[in-house]
């Protein structure tokens, strides 16, 4: 761990909070698209059956 | 071969499904590599100590931000003259993307603010365009979310976003119409003499390429996704009028 001095606290928020946020939009947009394809093959099997 | 070939939904999904490995792989290596490399292996500023090891969130994502924009208005373009739909779920897909990277640019940006400049806000050129932007982002999504005809909804949101560009632009030049407030010009210029030091400028390179393969991967999957809920609603919509045409 690199020695911030004073500005430790800035530079963990920073990092902390954006990286959270990156976190958050990449698994909700992966937990949608996996919701969404599911339930399209879904309705294709219902409109082929 | 035609780009607009890829207005056809099928082609679209299936580019994608060739590109998005390659996109997710380059933007955790870069984000990786960058991030571990700015955190870590790089000098502290001779004024700003430490607070320096900021610029490698706070300019990507800046960055992304105001080009997220641009990305929305050519597409909102695009279905404005073709109505082309896949241009328009892009638009809609890469709006949140968009929201996101303007609040890290924000949020780096005031506590990074704070221990320099002594405040975590100012009404200074730069920042109050980077904040009406932000709201014109969630306007543009609240839009989307409240009209229920897909395609009216895409119409007004592009209008939205027309009119919107006007703070994107000022959100890049500002410190450039304006020569007042606190925040500084450009850190990545092409004249040399205004750019950061080496030492910052390499490893904030690859923080950049890692947000760009970031917002790419995550547009074309959000794409890809929208496509998918409009395809789903149509076969919906179909199996409904065949109920009632059966009863």
């Amino acid at each position: 761990m690199p020695d911030l001095g004073k500005y430790a606290e800035a530079v963990l928020w920073a990092y902390g909070v954006s990286l959270l946020l990156i976190a958050a939009i990449v698994v909700l947009s992966l937990w949608r698209g996996r919701r969404v394809r599911a339930e399209m093959e879904e309705t294709e099997q219902h409109s082929d059956g | 071969m035609s780009l607009w070939e890829y207005a056809n939904p099928v082609k679209f999904l299936g580019l994608s499904e060739r590109l998005l490995p390659w996109l997710w792989g380059l933007a955790a290596v870069c984000l990786g590599v960058g991030l571990t490399w700015g955190f870590f292996f790089t000098p502290d500023d001779f004024r700003q100590g430490a607070s320096v090891k900021i610029i490698y969130l706070h300019v990507p994502s800046a960055l992304m931000a105001i080009n997220a924009w641009f990305m929305m208005l050519a597409a909102s373009l695009i279905w404005i003259v073709r109505r082309h739909h896949v241009s328009a779920l892009a638009a809609r897909a890469a709006a949140p993307v968009g929201i996101v990277m303007t609040l890290i640019a924000l949020f780096t940006g005031a506590v990074w603010g704070q221990p320099i400049w002594g405040t975590w806000w100012v009404w200074d050129p730069r920042l109050t365009s980077f904040l009406i932007l932000f709201l014109f982002y969630l306007g543009y999504v609240a839009l989307w979310e409240a009209i229920e005809d897909p395609d009216t909804a895409a119409d007004l949101t592009s209008i939205l976003c027309l009119v919107g560009t006007v703070f994107a632009v000022l959100s890049r030049y500002a410190v450039l119409f304006w020569n007042q407030g606190l925040h500084q010009g450009a850190s990545l210029s092409l004249d040399k003499e205004e750019n950061v030091a080496d030492v910052f400028y390499i490893p904030l390179l690859v923080c950049i390429a890692g947000f760009v393969a970031l917002f790419l991967a995550l547009v074309l999957y959000r794409t890809g996704t929208e496509i998918r809920v409009r395809r789903t609603r149509a076969l919906m919509a179909r199996q409904m009028r065949a109920e009632v045409r059966d009863a």
